[in-house]
């Protein structure tokens, strides 16, 4: 099963409803590699989020298997972590008792894993508002505190749900950026799922372009760009960027 | 230059601050000018013949009624049957209905079998009950609490379910991304985000907890001001009627406040 971590092999899955069935995936296939930082996009409503989903073992595939290889080399499914599109911090906590919720929900809140909670927000520039409430923190800086949630559980695939869509551009590109750094100092195995075009490319080692709802694979894209710094300006001011975007965009635009 | 202008700032939230408390102290006064006013016509009509004081009794009357219900204690017993009674069904509708809520919660199958049955109870005068419980449950304590109880109950559950459901459902999805369980959905996000929806309803169910004991002492009690209204109605001495109604007043207020500051509390808590 070569370096994959994943493999998902023929998925389909679909909505039932009293007026009638709406397939959401049809026949997805893909890999992805240990470390490997891998981008979804595809037009709005066409299923991204139910295959996160399912690859965070939320929802059942109807037809279709996920072979996997957890990377400690255990018989178990890997541990994913999930980041959704709002930040959903608690508000009646503190940064510190939002961040080591999941240790809280699965008993492990030892004072190891509170150290290693700590560490993160002394790491990520949240230390000082650990004993803040959410309410008075910036949009950023939220985004980060969610982010070192899911990093607390130690997945060993993260899976962001257009984490950076409810945040303002600027922003964006820096969040994008600094959680972009994050996920590749920590050697992390990521799904992106977006449909941000530039933030696609500027993140992503490779991209996956779904069709319209039922969504199938349509194109799979490696990304290779020649550029200064890990920051999401240079990646946008790489010479291939053009080239990157252009092709996406139509792939893109014949779905229409 | 720049300290003149720090002044200048200062001055202005001050400016503010105090025309807000002069606001504040304009409405306080009003509303105590209101009550003398109301209470000193009363006074006069019924010192000069305009109203009769044997039906409508008077401020001064009332005092002294008030007075001797001091002096000999009795009133005290009144008032405390009456506050007991109201804050044990005010604990239990809140411990039941929190206890329904959640049941109906967890369960979606029985809160749709419940719904309608729900609706009924809530809609039905309750006091239409009152007869069946003296029936099934005698003539004490136990009657007017349950009297209590199933006035402010039915409309509890109903309010508290909907405040659990209104909980933003990817708020659930984030717990069962980080591994947990439908019980750890209701008790890290569900409850906690339902405090205020809590707090208001134990608002209103005070005020109804009142209501049902005060109807079940009308029917079934020797002692409480219920009793008093009814026993002062029926041998016209409308004195201890009036008298009641009024600790009756005051005692609404204080148990409301009483929550008001617990919603404060939380508030600042926050």
């Amino acid at each position: 099963m070569n370096d994959s971590i994943l493999e998902l092999h023929n998925i389909s899955y679909s909505y039932h409803s009293l007026t009638g069935e709406i397939p959401a995936l049809l026949n997805i296939s893909f890999h992805v590699k240990q470390g490997e930082f891998l981008a979804i996009v595809g037009p709005s409503g066409c299923g991204k989020s139910t295959l996160l989903s399912i690859i965070a073992r939320l929802l059942t595939p109807e037809a279709g298997t996920i072979a996997f290889q957890s990377p400690d080399g255990s018989l178990d499914y890997p541990k994913t972590g999930y980041m959704l599109q709002h930040d959903h911090l608690l508000e009646w906590r503190t940064i510190l008792k939002n961040v080591t919720l999941g240790l809280e929900i699965a008993h492990r809140d030892t004072p190891e894993n509170i150290a290693f909670a700590e560490k993160l927000l002394e790491d990520y520039d949240l230390y000082k508002f650990k004993e803040k409430h959410p309410g008075e923190l910036s949009g950023g800086m939220r985004q980060r505190a969610a982010l070192i949630r899911t990093l607390v559980m130690n997945p060993e695939i993260l899976l962001l749900d257009e984490p950076f869509s409810a945040l303002d551009y600027q922003t964006r590109l820096s969040v994008s950026g600094d959680i972009g750094n994050i996920i590749r100092t920590t050697g992390k195995t990521a799904i992106l799922i977006t449909h941000d075009l530039s933030e696609a490319i500027s993140l992503a080692d490779r991209i996956i372009v779904l069709t319209g709802r039922p969504a199938t694979v349509r194109k799979e894209l490696p990304v290779h760009l020649t550029k200064a710094d890990q920051s999401p300006l240079a990646a946008r001011s790489a010479p291939e960027f053009h080239h990157y975007f252009n092709l996406l965009w139509k792939e893109l635009s014949h779905e229409k | 230059m720049r300290n003149k202008e720090n002044e200048n700032v200062l001055s202005a939230q001050e400016l503010f601050i105090k025309k807000h408390r002069v606001h504040h102290h304009r409405i306080a006064g009003m509303r105590f000018l209101l009550l003398f006013l109301f209470l000193g016509i009363w006074e006069l009509c019924a010192d000069t013949g305009v109203i009769d004081s044997f039906f409508f009794s008077s401020p001064g009357r009332v005092l002294s009624c008030f007075l001797s219900m001091v002096a000999d204690y009795s009133i005290f017993q009144h008032i405390g049957i009456t506050l007991f009674e109201t804050l044990a069904s005010f604990f239990l509708v809140i411990l039941i209905g929190l206890l329904a809520a959640t049941l109906l919660w967890y369960s979606k199958g029985l809160s749709e079998i419940m719904e309608p049955y729900l609706v009924v109870l809530n809609s039905l005068p309750k006091s239409a009950l009152a007869p069946l419980f003296i029936v099934w449950l005698g003539t004490g304590m136990g009657t007017i609490i349950v009297a209590g109880i199933s006035v402010a109950l039915f409309g509890c559950i109903i309010s508290l379910y909907t405040g659990f459901h209104q909980v933003d459902a990817e708020k659930a999805t984030l717990i069962y991304t980080l591994g947990g369980t439908k019980k750890d959905v209701f008790f890290k996000v569900v409850l906690p985000d339902s405090i205020p929806t809590i707090l208001s309803t134990m608002k209103v169910n005070i005020g109804l907890a009142l209501v049902g004991v005060i109807i079940g002492e009308f029917l079934a009690a020797r002692r409480g001001l219920g009793y008093l209204i009814i026993y002062g109605s029926q041998v016209f001495q409308l004195h201890l009627v009036i008298t009641s109604i009024i600790i009756l007043c005051i005692i609404t207020m204080g148990l409301y406040q009483m929550i008001q500051y617990a919603e404060h509390w939380y508030r600042k808590k926050m």
